[in-house]
């Protein structure tokens, strides 16, 4: 049984529709998150969650009771802001305290509530520190110190890692997931870092203009996304747009490129995909595509020019124009390969994806 | 709709509506009455006397060329102090506000004894010269726009300061990187950011011009102005007069106030919240520029506070021993002792500080209650009042603020003057609450606005987090809310204590024997050519003001 569970939530401001019928469930210790573009609606989902906005339509129910009309400081929900919202008139140990304050916990409780959630983000003897004598980071964990003084059946995140530099960044991302492992708490985490999304979350829904496109499995949502949102968002990927001739079988798709004409193999797993003679979009991730200076014949090969090699240290990038379809490749070592020279370029049908028309 | 809020709203209209509705349309519609029944007769009568349309036309010049005066020496004033930097700079910067906090009757006496014919400035020069006669008379069209220069100069030194540190650094860089010239940048980066600045101090300029009274009822001379003549013809009784002329005034300066919101809204700065390069004043380095410029701070410095110098300076004279003589002759602490020793004294005192304590604390209460409702705190929700809503409420309550205080004292006493529907047969004219209510309704708006800044201040995130973490509407109001926004609400409430302390433009139009403020007080010495006690007077105000600017400096920090 689901946890959180939202059904069919809208919400509008004004004209625009922000949440458009989002449905969705969050199991007992998941670290679930929602993903997306600045502006996609992840955060007014967010803010339903905790109380601080209401839905326009739809319901959310948590442990199977109706928590809608809730108002916040009836949840329990700890929320950690993005800019941390951290009182300024109060010290770290008030901050952290406040909520048992709101709580009327006395003051033994309150002291080792505090004393043990500062520890638990590792800054033990912080409590008379004024907040503005904090760095970013500190901040940040004064605001997790702050959420988890409350034992809150459910964390929610609202980017909290966002204000800090890419180094702390990857460091507070790994302590954030191993507290919350650790206190075995169930968690909704917003950001519109793909690879922060990755490397924490169980579970991920990405949404897109207001909808939910798709959810799982990290693995899952890179591997084989959806549709062309989905696609387009996490991380690079080559879309083809093509038509499904009426020659394939159920099986062995066989495409003809808008662009160049090539003629591709897809296998087709779900038939109703790929209408025939419609025009769909395949999508390839570029560390998918090989290129190589000889001339290959293998399933999907295609001839081609190499337009570019864009060095980023790793790997290098390489954009190939293969009779005006143009393609980019991740490749490790760009040998043989020469900017104006003929390639081939070789696409596996393995790793052609047909993509949903979003 | 929460009751609570309900309740808020209620009040709100309550008050707006005896304040400020109700007694504005009591004198428009008093303006287009005679004998009970329905005429312009009131209009067309007093349009066409002479003397009506001189104190329009005296009004608006006074006010336009005290504009173009004050903008004259505020805007390169605020240029040289904010852009630059040289010794003297923090001396003059220091004080340069200072005749903003001078109470205007105060300010005007002080000037008498300094500027007048027989003040310190003219005698030092007829002994000087040995002439036989002053050499001038401190009256008139140059009196006026003295004085008013050297009093509403600060509006546009303040503002065009403020407008300069606003801007951001980087976009002048940039417009420089780009290739424009200095010139070019000045006129087209700098000046345009800045021109809402400059309107903006124009408009409060030219609406204290108008409110002007101190000052040509003291050295006017034959300069007519409206609200001279209101106060003169109520003074004869000829209150149809002092009615439609309050109307015209009414009219311009809320006309005023109408462009002054327009520009406030627009002013937004596209780069005011990012991050820009840190703005580093000018330091001038070479000899002759350097000397010059701490010349200038200095010399301002001496002009600002002279006046104030003079009034302490007269404060210690002892009375009829400064005649003739550049200085009083002979200098004394019994001004002072019958200030705090007469019982008359003493009850000024109590008046002026109970009814401006009244008026403080009841306009601090007020302020709560509004800005809860001009202030969508909750971003989820829908606001409590709509746009329109907000709006309506916010101009009533600055309608106060933008009425001449002539206009205010004249619609209350207008509309509260006899038994009415509103008050039964309570009339509050004649009573000692007259006062305490005029000064509410002059100064609250000040209040609302320094707490509605406070409050603007205050991320949402805050209350949303105390709630999330469990504190209810109440907790959330008092542990998050109120820490955060009371020093900003005192401060305002004690800039309302202090101004209203000062009074006299309202006061002398409706006071009773029973509320004889400070302000009427100095007006009867100064009448009975008592010089050294309206000094003592003006000095013990200045006292007060400077120390509660400085409590209000301090509170303004804490936040």
């Amino acid at each position: 049984m689901a946890l959180l569970s939202l059904q069919n939530i809208s919400r509008n401001f004004g004209p625009t529709r922000a949440v458009a019928d989002v449905s969705l469930d969050v199991a007992q210790g998941e670290f679930f998150g929602l993903l997306g573009p600045s502006g996609c609606g992840k955060t007014t989902t967010l803010r339903m969650i905790a109380g601080l906005e209401k839905p326009d339509s739809g319901s959310i129910r948590f442990q199977d009771a109706d928590i809608t009309n809730l108002p916040p400081e009836r949840r329990g929900f700890g929320m950690v802001f993005q800019n941390y919202a951290l009182f300024p008139h109060l010290n770290v140990f008030e901050n952290v305290a406040f909520g048992l304050r709101a709580r009327h916990a006395s003051k033994a409780e309150m002291n080792e509530r505090v004393r043990s959630a500062l520890e638990l983000v590792q800054l033990p003897g912080y409590e008379k520190r004024a907040i503005d004598e904090l760095s970013g980071g500190q901040q940040q964990r004064v605001a997790i110190a702050r959420v988890i003084a409350i034992e809150p059946v459910l964390l929610l995140f609202d980017e909290p890692l966002s204000n800090l530099d890419v180094s702390l960044r990857e460091e507070t991302r790994g302590e954030l997931r191993e507290l919350v492992t650790r206190l075995g708490l169930t968690a909704v985490y917003v950001t519109h870092d793909q690879e922060e999304a990755f490397a924490l979350c169980d579970r991920i829904s990405v949404m897109v203009g207001g909808k939910l496109m798709q959810t799982g499995k990290p693995r899952e949502l890179y591997d084989e996304p959806s549709d062309i949102a989905v696609a387009r968002f996490l991380g690079r990927n080559n879309l083809i747009r093509a038509m499904r001739l009426s020659s394939s079988k159920t099986s062995d798709g066989e495409f003809k490129t808008l662009d160049g004409e090539h003629t591709l193999h897809v296998p087709v797993t779900r038939d109703d995909l790929a209408p025939l003679n419609k025009p769909v979009v395949l999508a390839i991730r570029p560390e998918h595509v090989q290129v190589s200076s000889n001339n290959q014949s293998a399933p999907n090969s295609l001839r081609g020019t190499v337009r570019e090699i864009v060095f980023a240290g790793a790997t290098s990038l390489v954009r190939v124009d293969a009779g005006g379809l143009l393609l980019e490749a991740l490749v490790l070592q760009p040998d043989g390969l020469r900017v104006d020279e003929k390639c081939t370029v070789i696409l596996r049908p393995d790793k052609l994806r047909l993509l949903k028309q979003g | 709709m929460k009751p609570d809020r309900l309740l808020l709203l209620a009040v709100a209209i309550v008050v707006l509506f005896y304040g400020v509705v109700y007694p504005n349309a009591a004198v428009v519609i008093a303006s287009f009455q005679r004998a009970g029944s329905w005429t312009l007769a009131n209009y067309t009568e007093i349009l066409s006397q002479q003397v009506v349309i001189e104190a329009i036309a005296g009004s608006l010049g006074l006010s336009i060329a005290t504009v173009a005066l004050c903008a004259l020496v505020g805007v390169p004033l605020a240029f040289l102090f904010e852009r630059f930097t040289f010794p003297g700079r923090r001396l003059f910067a220091a004080i340069a506000a200072l005749p903003l906090v001078l109470p205007p009757l105060v300010g005007a006496v002080a000037f008498i004894f300094l500027f007048g014919e027989t003040g310190i400035l003219a005698h030092s020069i007829q002994n000087l010269l040995g002439l036989q006669n002053a050499p001038w008379r401190l009256a008139g069209w140059p009196a006026l726009l003295l004085f008013h220069t050297y009093t509403m100069y600060p509006f546009f030194y303040v503002l065009t300061g403020a407008g300069l540190r606003r801007i951001d650094a980087s976009l002048a860089e940039a417009a420089r990187s780009l290739g424009g010239s200095r010139t070019f940048v000045f006129t087209r980066v700098l000046v345009p950011q800045l021109t809402p600045s400059l309107i903006a101090a124009a408009l409060l300029t030219f609406m204290t011009s108008m409110a002007s009274f101190s000052a040509p009822l003291l050295f006017g001379g034959n300069v007519r102005v409206l609200t001279l003549e209101i106060f003169t013809a109520r003074q004869r009784g000829d209150v149809m007069v002092a009615v439609t002329q309050t109307v015209v005034l009414a009219v311009i300066s809320l006309a005023a106030l109408v462009v002054f919101q327009r520009y406030e809204g627009t002013r937004k700065f596209a780069a005011a919240t990012m991050k820009g390069a840190p703005r580093r004043r000018v330091t001038i380095a070479t000899g002759k520029a350097r000397l010059l410029a701490a010349i200038a701070a200095v010399v301002f410095a001496i002009i600002l506070v002279s006046p104030v110098a003079t009034l302490i300076l007269v404060s210690f004279a002892r009375e009829g021993s400064w005649t003739t003589q550049t200085l009083p002759s002979a200098y004394t602490l019994a001004n002072y002792q019958r200030l705090f020793g007469d019982p008359f004294a003493a009850e000024v005192f109590y008046n002026s500080f109970s009814m401006s304590a009244i008026a403080a604390a009841a306009a601090l209460l007020w302020s709560f209650c509004v800005v809860t409702l001009l202030v969508g705190r909750d971003r989820g929700k829908p606001a409590f009042l709509g746009r329109s809503g907000r709006r309506l409420l916010s101009l009533l309550i600055l309608i106060p603020w933008a009425l001449p205080g002539t206009v205010v004292a004249v619609s209350v006493a207008e509309a509260y003057g006899q038994p009415s529907l509103l008050l039964g047969s309570f009339v509050l004219v004649g009573t000692f609450w007259i006062l305490p209510v005029v000064y509410f309704l002059r100064f609250m708006p000040l209040v609302v606005r320094a707490l509605q800044a406070s409050m603007e201040q205050v991320d949402p995130a805050l209350a949303e987090a105390a709630g999330s973490l469990g504190a209810r509407a109440w907790q959330r109001f008092a542990r998050v809310t109120l820490p955060l926004v009371w020093p900003g609400a005192v401060a305002g409430t004690l800039l309302a204590f202090v101004i209203a302390l000062g009074e006299y433009v309202a006061s002398v139009l409706v006071f009773v024997p029973a509320n004889r403020p400070i302000s009427i007080a100095i007006a009867s010495e100064l009448r009975d050519f008592n010089l050294g006690a309206a000094a003592a007077y003006g000095v013990v105000l200045v006292v007060i003001i400077s120390i509660s600017m400085v409590i209000a400096g301090r509170l303004e920090k804490l936040r």
